[in-house]
C-alpha cells in the first residue's frame, strides 16, 4: 500500500462553543484528487484551514508525508510541502505577474537581495504552464478574473507542493475556462501529488476528482465516488430534504395583478467577475417567493441590487415606481427592507435598542404595538430583551434581525440565507415563525436560500439561480423533480 | 519602466541638491539641512506602512528615543558623536522591537492606537523625569556635528542619500518583495512558506534603526533636544503626512514629500500663522485626489 500524502485524523476545531469540526479523518494519497464538499457552514473550509495551519486544531492529527504538523505555523506547514490556491487574490499593485510568480519561487530569507538567476525562467515557464505566457508583463488589476485565479494557482506550482488544497476550483468561471482549470487540476494528479479540492456540491467537481468526501455541520456523512456520494441519502437529505415538503398556497394573487416588486434584466459586475447576468423576476403582492442556489450564484447580489446598495444596469420596479437612482435608504423607507445574511445586528447595543432602532419611524403606541406582536413571533426575544445581541446565540440573532427588519412594517421583506450556519432544532423554530408570518399577514416576502429543504415549505414559487442566471422557474411541488438533480 | 524612471528622477534631483549649496544661502541650507533628516524618518516609515503594511501612528516615538539616548549619553558622559548614534540608533532599535510585539498579534485599529500611546509614554517620561531629561523645555548639548553651514547640510545630504539608497534598494530587493507580499495578505504570504513574522520584525528593526539615527544626527545639529522637535505627536504626523503626500511604497517619496512640507512652510512663512493651515490643506487636497501621491500622480495609469 502507498503511503498517504495527507492523512488526517480525528480532527476538531471548535469557536468559541460552536464545534466547526467533530472528529474528521480523510486522507489522499500521491496521483489522487479528493473532494471535500459540503453546504456552507459544514466546516469544510476549517478543515482545510487546519490543514494549511491557518487556524489551530483544537484536536486531532495532520500528516503530511509522514510528518505529524498540527499545530505549527503556516510557512512551515508551506514548507513541509503543501500548497492552497486561494479562491480570491491579493496581488500587489506593483508588480507584473511574472514578478507574483518570482515572489512565490523565492526562499524564506531577509539577506537575499536579488533572486537567483533561474528564477527568471522557471517564472517563464510556470506563466507558460498555466496560460498566463501573454500577460506576464502586465499588472494584475489589468487581468480577467480567470487570469487572477491562474496566477493563484501559478503561485501554488511556483513552491511544487505534494499536497494541494484548492479552494472552490470554479466558483466565478465560464465552461470553457473550468475544461482549462480542469486539466491544470489533473496535471497535478498526473505528477504524483495529493490533491483536495473543496467546494459546495458533488456535482461542479464529480468529472474531476477520484473520491468524495462530504460534511455536514461539521461532521462526516458520506464518503466514495463521486457517484456513491450523490446516490447516499443522506447527501441527498441534506441537499434537497428527506421527501421536500412543499405547501405552496393556492395563488393569492390573481394573474394579471400587478407585482409588487419586478425586476428586468438586472445584471451586475464587480470588477472583472460577472457578478448577476439578465435576472428577471416578479413578485406578486401576499407572495412568498424562495431564491434558491448554491452559494456564490449570486443570491446576495440580487437582493443588494434590488435595494440599490450595488450600482446595477436593468431596472427594479417596486409598487410601480422605477427604484433605480434612489438611495438604500429611500428604497428601505418605502417599505422594501432586507434582512441581511450577514445579520448586520448592532452587537453592543441590547436587543431592545435593536428592535427600536427599526420602529423609529413609528409613533409610541404603534411601537409598542409592533413589539407586542413581534414578541409573540418570537418569544424568545422577550426574555432576551436587556441583552446586548452580541451575546445571543446564532438562532437568536438571526430572529432578532428578522424582527428588526419586521419592525420597519415592510411591503416586501428579503431574507438573505436566514439559515446560514443554524441547527437543526433552530431552523425549526424560524420555519414556524415564518409560517405564521405566512398564515396571518398579508406580508410579501423573497427568501434567498441555498437550504432547499428550509425554503421549499415557504415557497408559493420558486427561483433557481445558478452562475448569476436565473435557469429554472416553477412551483415547489415540480422543483424536485424538474430542479432537483442538477441541484446536488 | 517605473523603477529606472524614479531612480533617473532621483539622480538629477541630487545632483540638483549637490550643487545647491553654490547658489543659496546659509539660511535656505539650515532650513534644507532639517529636512532631510525629516526625510529620513519619514522614508523609514514608508517602509513600515508601504511594504510592512503596518500603520505606524508614532513614527516620532522611534527617531525621539534615538534622539534622547544620543542627546543624554553626550551631554552627561560626553560620549563622542559617533558613539552617541550607535546608541541612539540602537535604543530605537529595541523601541521597533518593543512595538513590533504587538504590531503581530494585533489587528487594524488597534496596532495604530498602541503607536499612538507609546508616543505619548514617551513624551510623559521625558517631562516625568526633567532633571534628568531637561522635560518640556529641553536638553543642551555640549558638542555639535558642525558650526559649519555647509558641512552640515553636506552631513544631512550624505546622511539622506546613503539611507535612501539602502532603503529603497532593500525595497526593491528579493527581501523586499516578500515583505511587501506579507503587507498586502499575511496568510497568502505564510502560504507560500514565507515566516511573516520574521520579515515584519526585520522591518520594525530596519525603520526603527533608520528613525533613531535620523533622530539623533538631528539633535547634532540643533544643538539642542526637545520634546516638540522630536517626539511631539505634530512631529510624526509631519513625517506621515510627508510619506503619504510623495507616494505610498515608494521610499523615494517620502523624501520627496519631506523637502515639499518644510520649503513650502518657509515660502508661505509671511502668512504668519495660515501658513499651516495653507500647507495642511494642499496636503489634504493631495491625499483625497492623487492618493498615489507626488510620484503615483506622475506614473501612467495601467502601466508597470
Amino acid at each position: 500500500m502507498t503511503q498517504n500524502l495527507l492523512e488526517v485524523t480525528g480532527l476538531v476545531k471548535r469557536f468559541g462553543g460552536l464545534v466547526a469540526v467533530k472528529d474528521i479523518s480523510l486522507s489522499v494519497a500521491p496521483g489522487e484528487i479528493l473532494g471535500l464538499i459540503g453546504p456552507n457552514g459544514s466546516g469544510k473550509s476549517t478543515v482545510m484551514k487546519c490543514i494549511m495551519g491557518i487556524v489551530r486544531p483544537n484536536a486531532g492529527s495532520v500528516r503530511i508525508g509522514g510528518v505529524e504538523v498540527a499545530g505549527w505555523p503556516t510557512h512551515r506547514i508551506a514548507r513541509q510541502g503543501v500548497g492552497i490556491v486561494f479562491q480570491h487574490s491579493h496581488p500587489l499593485p506593483r508588480q507584473t505577474v511574472l514578478e507574483h510568480i518570482e515572489i512565490a519561487l523565492l526562499p524564506d530569507s531577509l539577506l537575499k537581495l536579488a533572486a537567483d538567476r533561474h528564477v527568471a525562467e522557471r517564472a517563464r515557464a510556470i506563466a507558460a504552464r498555466v496560460g498566463l505566457d501573454k500577460v506576464m508583463h502586465r499588472l494584475p488589476r489589468t487581468l480577467p478574473f480567470a487570469d487572477l485565479r491562474r496566477l493563484e494557482l501559478a503561485k501554488a506550482i511556483a513552491r511544487n507542493p505534494e499536497v494541494v488544497l484548492v479552494d472552490e476550483p470554479f466558483a466565478g468561471l465560464t465552461s470553457g475556462e473550468v475544461a482549462d482549470f480542469s486539466a491544470l487540476i489533473a496535471s497535478f494528479r498526473a505528477e504524483g501529488h495529493a490533491v483536495l479540492l473543496v467546494d459546495h456540491n458533488v456535482k461542479s467537481v464529480a468529472a474531476l476528482v477520484d473520491r468524495v468526501f462530504a460534511m455536514y455541520l461539521g461532521e462526516r456523512i458520506a464518503a466514495g465516488s463521486a457517484a456513491q456520494v450523490m446516490s447516499d441519502p443522506k447527501v441527498r437529505q441534506v441537499y434537497l430534504g428527506g421527501g421536500i415538503e412543499v405547501a405552496a398556497r393556492p395563488a393569492k394573487a390573481a394573474e394579471g395583478a400587478a407585482p409588487l416588486l419586478s425586476v428586468d434584466k438586472l445584471s451586475v459586475s464587480y470588477g472583472k467577475a460577472q457578478a448577476l447576468e439578465d435576472v428577471s423576476l416578479h413578485v406578486a403582492p401576499s407572495e412568498f417567493v424562495s431564491v434558491v442556489g448554491l452559494n456564490g450564484a449570486g443570491k446576495t447580489t440580487l437582493f443588494n441590487a434590488i435595494c440599490q446598495l450595488v450600482p446595477s444596469t436593468g431596472t427594479v420596479r417596486f409598487g410601480g415606481a422605477a427604484l433605480g437612482g434612489r438611495t438604500a435608504a429611500q428604497v428601505a423607507r418605502g417599505g422594501l427592507v432586507q434582512c441581511p445574511e450577514s445579520r448586520e445586528l448592532f452587537g453592543d447595543m441590547s436587543v431592545r435598542e435593536n428592535l427600536d432602532l427599526g420602529g423609529q419611524h413609528l409613533s409610541p403606541a404603534e411601537c409598542a404595538r409592533q413589539l407586542d406582536w413581534l414578541f409573540e413571533l418570537f418569544p424568545i426575544l422577550r426574555e432576551r430583551q436587556g441583552q446586548a445581541a452580541r451575546t445571543l446565540s446564532g438562532g437568536e440573532q438571526q430572529m432578532l434581525a428578522i424582527a428588526r427588519a419586521l419592525m420597519m412594517q415592510p411591503k416586501l421583506l428579503i431574507l438573505d440565507e436566514p439559515t446560514l450556519g443554524l441547527a437543526p432544532v433552530i431552523l425549526e423554530q424560524l420555519s414556524k415563525a415564518l409560517e405564521r408570518l405566512r398564515l396571518t399577514t398579508d406580508i410579501t416576502v423573497l427568501l434567498g436560500e441555498q437550504n432547499v429543504t428550509f425554503a421549499l415549505p415557504h415557497a408559493d414559487r420558486v427561483y433557481v439561480l445558478e452562475h448569476a442566471r436565473i435557469v429554472w422557474e416553477g412551483s415547489p411541488a415540480r422543483f424536485a423533480a424538474e430542479a432537483g438533480a442538477a441541484y446536488l | 519602466m517605473l523603477k529606472s524612471r524614479n531612480f533617473w528622477l532621483a539622480i538629477i534631483a541630487l545632483i540638483v541638491l549637490y550643487l545647491l549649496p553654490l547658489g543659496v544661502s546659509g539660511y535656505v541650507l539650515g532650513l534644507l539641512t532639517v529636512a532631510y533628516y525629516y526625510a529620513v524618518a519619514a522614508m523609514a516609515w514608508d517602509l513600515l506602512f508601504g511594504f510592512a503594511g503596518e500603520v505606524n501612528f508614532g513614527p516620532s516615538f522611534l527617531v525621539g528615543l534615538g534622539a534622547y539616548t544620543a542627546a543624554m549619553l553626550n551631554h552627561y558622559a560626553g560620549t563622542p558623536i559617533w558613539l552617541c548614534l550607535i546608541a541612539g540608533a540602537a535604543a530605537a532599535v529595541v523601541g521597533g522591537v518593543v512595538l513590533a510585539v504587538p504590531a503581530l498579534r494585533l489587528r487594524g485599529p488597534y496596532f495604530g492606537l498602541v503607536t499612538l500611546v507609546a508616543v505619548l509614554l514617551l513624551q510623559n517620561m521625558i517631562v516625568l523625569f526633567s532633571g534628568l531629561t531637561g522635560g518640556e523645555i529641553g536638553l543642551d548639548i555640549p558638542e555639535v556635528l558642525s558650526i559649519d553651514d555647509h558641512t552640515n547640510y553636506w552631513y544631512a545630504l550624505g546622511f539622506m542619500t546613503i539611507s535612501g539608497g539602502l532603503l529603497w534598494g532593500l525595497s526593491k530587493s528579493s527581501a523586499g518583495l516578500i515583505l511587501q507580499a506579507s503587507g498586502q495578505d499575511a496568510t497568502e504570504a505564510a502560504a507560500l512558506g514565507f515566516n511573516v513574522a520574521k520579515h515584519k520584525l526585520a522591518a520594525f528593526c530596519i525603520s526603527a534603526l533608520f528613525s533613531g539615527l535620523a533622530g539623533g544626527m538631528l539633535v547634532f545639529y540643533l544643538g539642542t533636544v526637545s520634546v516638540g522637535t522630536v517626539v511631539d505627536i505634530a512631529i510624526g504626523v509631519q513625517f506621515i503626512i510627508a510619506a503619504v503626500l510623495g507616494g505610498r511604497r515608494t521610499i523615494l517619496g517620502a523624501a520627496i514629500g519631506s523637502i515639499f512640507l518644510i520649503v513650502a512652510g518657509e515660502i508661505l512663512r509671511p502668512l504668519g500663522e495660515l501658513s499651516t493651515f495653507v500647507v495642511s490643506a494642499v496636503a489634504l487636497l493631495v491625499i483625497l485626489f492623487f492618493p498615489g501621491g507626488f510620484l503615483g500622480a506622475l506614473r501612467p495609469r495601467g502601466q508597470g
